[in-house]
C-alpha cells in the first residue's frame, strides 16, 4: 500500500478533503451535507493520510488527541443550546444573527455551532479509532 | 406563621448541606477550631426548630412546601409536629455538640475537614427524614442517610475491616430502604395521596384498604434494617468501626432511630390491629434481650455501648407495638432520655480511648484522678441509663412500666422482657462508668489525662441536660412529650410528668427489682460474660456470618450466570443476537397477519435494474470469497450499490452518509482484521455455516418482509408536513435532513453524539489494554512458570 506515488499524492488528497469536509459542514443547511457528513469526509482524510505518512504525522499535524476533538465537540454542542435559556426560551430553541458585511448577508445560528459539534465528535471518534488501529499496525 | 418563617424552616434543612460544603476550607483555614465555628449552624437551626415550642404546643402543625415534579404531584414539602419538632431539635442539638467533639478527637487529622462535611450532610438527611412531609422526599432523604452513614462508617477506608462495615450497613440499610419504596408507592396507589399530613387525616384509609398487610411488611422492611431490629441488628455494632463521633451521632442518638421514628410515624395509619401488636412486640422483646445479652458478653466500651443500643432500640419497638397510649408515652420518654446518655457515654467512650489509648474495660481502671470530668459525665449519663432518680431515665422507666403493664393480654411477657432488659442495660450502664474509672490504676498504652474543652463539652451537656429534663419534668412533657405523644395517638395528648412518682405502685416495685437484679448480676458479671462466650462459641453461627454466606453465595451465583451468558465469543454473541432479531420480525409477520401483498413488479429504468443487478453480484462475491479480507471489500461493493439507489430516488444526504459509512468500514474493518492476527480465512464447519446461515436469511427475510409490508400501508404523513412546512420558515434551512439533525430533533442528536464520544473511548480503550498484558495476565503466566518449575 505505501506505494511512492500514494505516500506522494496522500496529503495534498487529504488536505483537500479536510477543506472539503468543512465546505460540505458549512453547507449543509441548505444543500446537502452538514456535520455529520463532513466529520465522516475528515475522518477518511485523517485515516488516509495516517496510512500514507505513518500515524505519527497525523498526530502532529492535528495537534491535540482526537478524542480530546470529540469531547471538545461534545461540549460546544451542548453550549449552543444555552443561549435561549438566557432568553427565557426552552434549551435548544434556535437563535439567528444576520451580519451586513460587503454587502453579503451572513447568517450565524446557534443550530450551526451544534453542527460545528457534531462534526468534532464524529471526527475525533472515528479518527481515534481508525489511528489506534492503525498505530498498531506498525508496531 | 407567616410565610416568612417557612421559608427560613426550609433553608434550616437545608443549611447541612452549605455546611458541608464549606466545611473543608474552614478546617483547612482554621484546623480544628473550625469546629467552634462550624458548630454555630446547627445551633442556630436548633434555635429555629426550638421557636416552633409555642406553635407545637398549642397543638398546631405546620406544612411548607415547594412544587418538586408537578406533572407526578411531588412536592418539597415538610412536615412540623409534635414528632417531627423533636426529633428535628435532638439532631441538631446533639449535632452541634458533636461538630465539637468531632474537632477535638481527630484534631490534627489530615481529613477533617472531609469529616465534618460527612457530618454535615449526614445530619441535613437526618433533618430531612424527620421533617419530609411528601412520600418521595422524605424516601429521597431516606436514602440519602443510607449513602452518607456508608461514607461515614467507611471513613477510615485504608481498614478493611471499615470497609465491610461500611459495605454490610449499606447493603443492609440500603435493601431495606427499597423494601419502604415499594411500601411508599403501595400507599400512594392505594390512597392516591403523597403527603404524610394528608394521610394523616384520614387514618383508617390504608387499614379498610386490603392492601394493608403488604404495606405493613415493606414499611416493616425499612424501619427494622435501619433500627437494626433482630435479626438486622448485626451491621450496627459492626458499623463502631467508624470515628467514634460518629458512633455517638449516628448510631446512639440519630440514624438508628429513624426506623423509630418511621413506625411512631406511620402508627396512626399502621398501628393498633392486631398484625401490629403482635409482630412488633414479638421482634422488639427479642432485640431487647438479644441486645442485651450479647452487650455483656464484650469487654469493648463502644461495642458495649452498641449492643445496648441494639437493646435500647428493641425497647422503643416493642412499646410501640403494644399501641397503647400510656406505653406510647414511655417510648417517646424513653426515646429522648435514650439519645442524651446514649450520645453522652459513647463520647466518654471515645474520650477514654484518645486519651488512655485502649477501650478494652479489663485494661482500663482508676482514671478518676486523671479524667475528672469526663468521669463525672460517665456518672451522670450512666444514671439515667440505669434507670436511677433524679434522671429522665428514671421517669421514663417508671411510665414504661406503667405502660408494658396495662398492655392488655402481652403484658406479663412483655413487662418481664422490659424489666430483664432493663437489669442488663443497668448492669453495662455500671460497667461502662465505673470499670474504667474507679479501682487501682492500671497502666494504659498512652499516658491518660483529661481531654480538652472540645471533648468533654459534649457528654457533659448531655448528662446535665438529662439532669434538667427530669427537674423539670413537668415543662418536659408539657413542651416536648405532650406534643410528640399526640403525633403517634392521632389526638391530643395531656401528659402530666412529675420525678417523685404520684402513687407507689407496681412500676415503683418493679424500678426496686431493675436495680436489684441489675446490682447482682454487675457483681457477676465476668461469670455472666464467661457463660455468654461459651454458649455463643457453641452455636458458632451468627446473622453476621449469615450475611457472609449469603454474599459469597451471590458472587458464586452471579459468577456461575455470567459464565454462562457471556461466553466470551464474538460469533456466539452474533448468532444469538441476530436469531433474536430474526424471530422478533418473523414470528408476529406469520402470527398478527402481517404479510405484505405480493408487490407488482416496479418499472424501473435499465440503469436501476443494473445497480440492482451489481449489488446482488457483490453479495454472491461475500459469499464465494476465499479469505476474510476480500468478503469485507465485496461487502463494500454491496453497500455503495445502496448508496446509489438512495442517489437515484432523492435522497442525496442519505447517499452521501452511506458512501462515507461504506468507505470507512471497509478501512477500519480491514485494519481490524490485519491488527487482531485473526486467521484470513474463515473454519467454521459445515453445519455451523448452514446454522448461520439460516439465522442470517431467517433475518434478512424478515426485516424485508416487514418493510414492504409497512410501505404497502397508507402513510402518516403528518410529521413530513410539519418539516416541509416550517424547515424553511422556522429554522431557515432548505435541508429538511439536517434541520431535523441539527435543529427539530437537536436534543435526539444531543444524546447521539453523547453515545458516539463514549464509544470511541470504549473502543480505545479495548485497543489499548490488548498493546500491554494486564496484571491479571502476567499473574497468570507466572503461575503457568512456576508450576513448570
Amino acid at each position: 500500500m505505501n506505494t511512492l506515488i500514494f505516500r506522494t499524492i496522500a496529503p495534498y488528497v487529504s488536505a483537500l478533503m479536510v477543506l472539503f469536509s468543512i465546505f460540505v459542514l458549512l453547507r449543509g443547511h441548505n444543500e446537502p451535507g452538514g456535520g455529520f457528513i463532513g466529520g465522516l469526509i475528515a475522518a477518511s482524510a485523517l485515516a488516509i493520510y495516517g496510512i500514507a505518512c505513518g500515524v505519527a504525522s497525523v498526530r502532529r499535524a492535528i495537534v491535540f488527541h482526537p478524542m480530546s476533538l470529540a469531547a471538545f465537540g461534545l461540549l460546544i454542542a451542548a453550549l449552543a443550546g444555552v443561549p435561549s435559556v438566557l432568553f427565557r426560551q426552552s434549551y435548544m430553541t434556535s437563535q439567528w444573527l444576520s451580519l451586513k458585511l460587503f454587502d453579503v448577508t451572513v447568517d450565524l445560528s446557534t443550530p450551526m455551532v451544534f453542527d460545528i459539534g457534531v462534526y468534532f465528535v464524529v471526527v475525533g471518534a472515528i479518527a481515534s479509532i481508525a489511528l489506534a488501529l492503525e498505530e498498531r499496525e506498525s508496531d | 406563621m407567616t410565610a416568612g418563617s417557612f421559608d427560613v424552616t426550609i433553608i434550616a434543612i437545608m443549611a447541612p448541606f452549605a455546611a458541608a460544603a464549606v466545611a473543608p476550607f474552614a478546617t483547612r483555614l482554621l484546623g480544628a477550631n473550625a469546629a467552634w465555628l462550624l458548630a454555630l449552624i446547627p445551633a442556630a437551626i436548633f434555635a429555629h426548630f426550638a421557636g416552633y415550642i409555642p406553635l407545637i404546643s398549642q397543638g398546631e402543625t405546620a406544612t411548607i412546601s415547594r412544587e418538586w415534579v408537578p406533572s407526578y404531584g411531588v412536592n418539597f414539602s415538610f412536615y412540623i409536629d409534635g414528632l417531627s419538632m423533636l426529633f428535628a431539635m435532638l439532631i441538631s442539638g446533639i449535632g452541634t455538640l458533636i461538630i465539637l467533639y468531632a474537632g477535638g478527637y481527630l484534631k490534627g487529622h489530615p481529613q477533617q475537614g472531609r469529616f465534618f462535611s460527612f457530618l454535615f450532610l449526614f445530619m441535613g438527611a437526618m433533618l430531612g427524614v424527620v421533617t419530609g412531609n411528601n412520600l418521595l422526599t422524605l424516601f429521597i432523604f431516606w436514602e440519602l442517610t443510607s449513602v452518607t452513614s456508608f461514607l461515614l462508617i467507611g471513613f477510615d477506608h485504608l481498614r478493611t475491616a471499615s470497609r465491610r462495615a461500611a459495605t454490610q450497613a449499606l447493603v443492609v440499610t440500603g435493601s431495606g430502604g427499597l423494601a419502604l419504596l415499594a411500601g411508599f408507592l403501595l400507599i400512594m396507589g392505594v390512597t392516591g395521596e403523597m403527603e404524610m399530613s394528608e394521610l394523616l387525616s384520614q387514618p383508617d384509609v390504608i387499614k379498610n384498604s386490603g392492601y394493608y398487610l403488604p404495606i405493613f411488611l415493606l414499611i416493616l422492611g425499612g424501619a427494622f434494617t435501619k433500627s437494626a431490629q433482630f435479626p438486622f441488628h448485626f451491621w450496627l455494632p459492626n458499623a463502631m468501626e467508624a470515628p467514634t463521633p460518629v458512633s455517638a451521632f449516628l448510631h446512639s442518638a440519630t440514624m438508628v432511630k429513624a426506623g423509630v421514628y418511621l413506625l411512631m410515624r406511620m402508627h396512626p395509619l399502621l398501628g393498633d390491629t392486631v398484625l401490629w401488636t403482635t409482630i412488633l412486640p414479638l421482634f422488639g422483646g427479642a432485640t431487647l434481650i438479644v441486645g442485651t445479652l450479647l452487650a455483656v458478653r464484650q469487654t469493648d466500651l463502644k461495642l458495649m455501648l452498641a449492643y445496648t443500643t441494639v437493646a435500647s432500640l428493641g425497647l422503643l419497638v416493642m412499646l410501640v407495638g403494644t399501641s397503647w397510649e400510656k406505653a406510647l408515652e414511655g417510648a417517646v420518654l424513653y426515646l429522648v432520655a435514650h439519645s442524651l446518655f446514649k450520645g453522652a457515654l459513647f463520647m466518654v467512650a471515645g474520650t477514654v480511648d484518645h486519651e488512655a489509648g485502649t477501650r478494652d474495660v479489663t485494661k482500663l481502671g482508676g482514671l478518676r484522678g486523671a479524667m475528672p470530668i469526663t468521669f463525672a459525665a460517665a456518672c451522670l449519663a450512666s444514671l439515667s441509663m440505669a434507670g436511677l432518680p433524679p434522671f429522665i431515665g428514671f421517669i421514663a422507666k417508671e411510665i414504661l412500666y406503667e405502660g408494658t403493664l396495662g398492655a392488655g393480654g402481652l403484658a406479663l411477657a412483655v413487662t418481664a422482657t422490659a424489666v430483664v432488659g432493663n437489669a442488663l442495660m443497668l448492669v453495662i450502664a455500671a460497667a461502662v462508668a465505673l470499670k474504667p474509672f474507679i479501682g487501682a490504676k492500671v497502666e494504659t498504652p498512652k499516658h491518660a489525662h483529661e481531654g480538652p474543652v472540645l471533648l468533654f463539652a459534649g457528654p457533659v451537656v448531655l448528662s446535665l441536660t438529662g439532669l434538667a429534663a427530669a427537674l423539670f419534668a413537668h415543662s418536659t412533657g408539657e413542651a416536648f412529650i405532650g406534643p410528640m405523644l399526640s403525633s403517634l395517638t392521632g389526638q391530643a395528648a395531656n401528659v402530666d410528668l412529675h420525678l417523685i412518682p404520684a402513687h407507689f405502685g407496681m412500676p415503683l416495685l418493679l424500678s426496686v427489682v431493675t436495680v436489684a437484679l441489675g446490682i447482682f448480676l454487675y457483681l457477676n458479671l465476668d461469670r455472666l460474660r464467661a457463660t455468654m462466650a461459651s454458649l455463643l462459641e457453641t452455636i458458632g453461627w451468627g446473622p453476621d456470618k449469615g450475611f457472609d454466606q449469603f454474599i459469597s453465595a451471590l458472587v458464586t451465583f452471579s459468577a456461575k450466570i455470567t459464565g454462562m451468558v457471556q461466553t466470551g465469543k464474538m460469533h456466539t454473541y452474533m448468532l444469538v443476537i441476530f436469531a433474536i432479531v430474526a424471530g422478533a420480525v418473523l414470528i408476529p409477520t406469520f402470527t398478527m397477519n402481517g404479510l405484505p401483498n405480493w408487490p407488482e413488479v416496479p418499472d424501473y429504468r435499465f440503469y436501476e435494474w443494473g445497480i440492482l443487478g451489481i449489488a446482488i453480484l457483490g453479495l454472491i462475491a461475500v459469499l464465494v470469497a476465499k479469505t476474510r479480507l476480500t468478503a469485507i471489500v465485496s461487502l463494500g461493493i454491496q453497500g455503495f450499490s445502496v448508496a446509489v439507489i438512495f442517489m437515484f430516488f432523492g435522497a442525496p444526504d442519505l447517499s452521501f452518509t452511506q458512501f462515507m459509512v461504506e468507505t470507512l468500514s471497509v478501512v477500519i474493518l480491514a485494519l481490524v482484521m490485519t491488527r487482531l492476527k485473526l486467521s484470513p480465512r474463515d473454519h467454521r464447519t459445515k453445519p455451523a455455516k448452514v446454522v448461520s446461515g439460516v439465522i442470517s436469511l431467517g433475518a434478512g427475510a424478515g426485516i424485508a418482509l416487514t418493510l414492504m409490508a409497512i410501505t404497502q400501508r397508507p402513510f402518516n404523513t403528518s410529521l413530513a408536513d410539519f418539516f416541509t412546512a416550517y424547515s424553511r420558515t422556522i429554522a431557515h434551512g432548505r435541508n429538511i435532513v439536517n434541520v431535523i439533525i441539527v435543529d427539530f430533533r437537536g436534543f435526539d442528536t444531543l444524546g447521539e453524539i453523547a453515545v458516539v464520544v463514549l464509544t470511541g473511548l470504549c473502543v480505545l480503550a479495548l485497543i489499548r489494554v490488548r498493546t500491554t498484558p494486564s496484571a491479571f495476565e502476567i499473574e497468570r503466566s507466572e503461575d503457568k512458570e512456576g508450576a513448570k518449575g
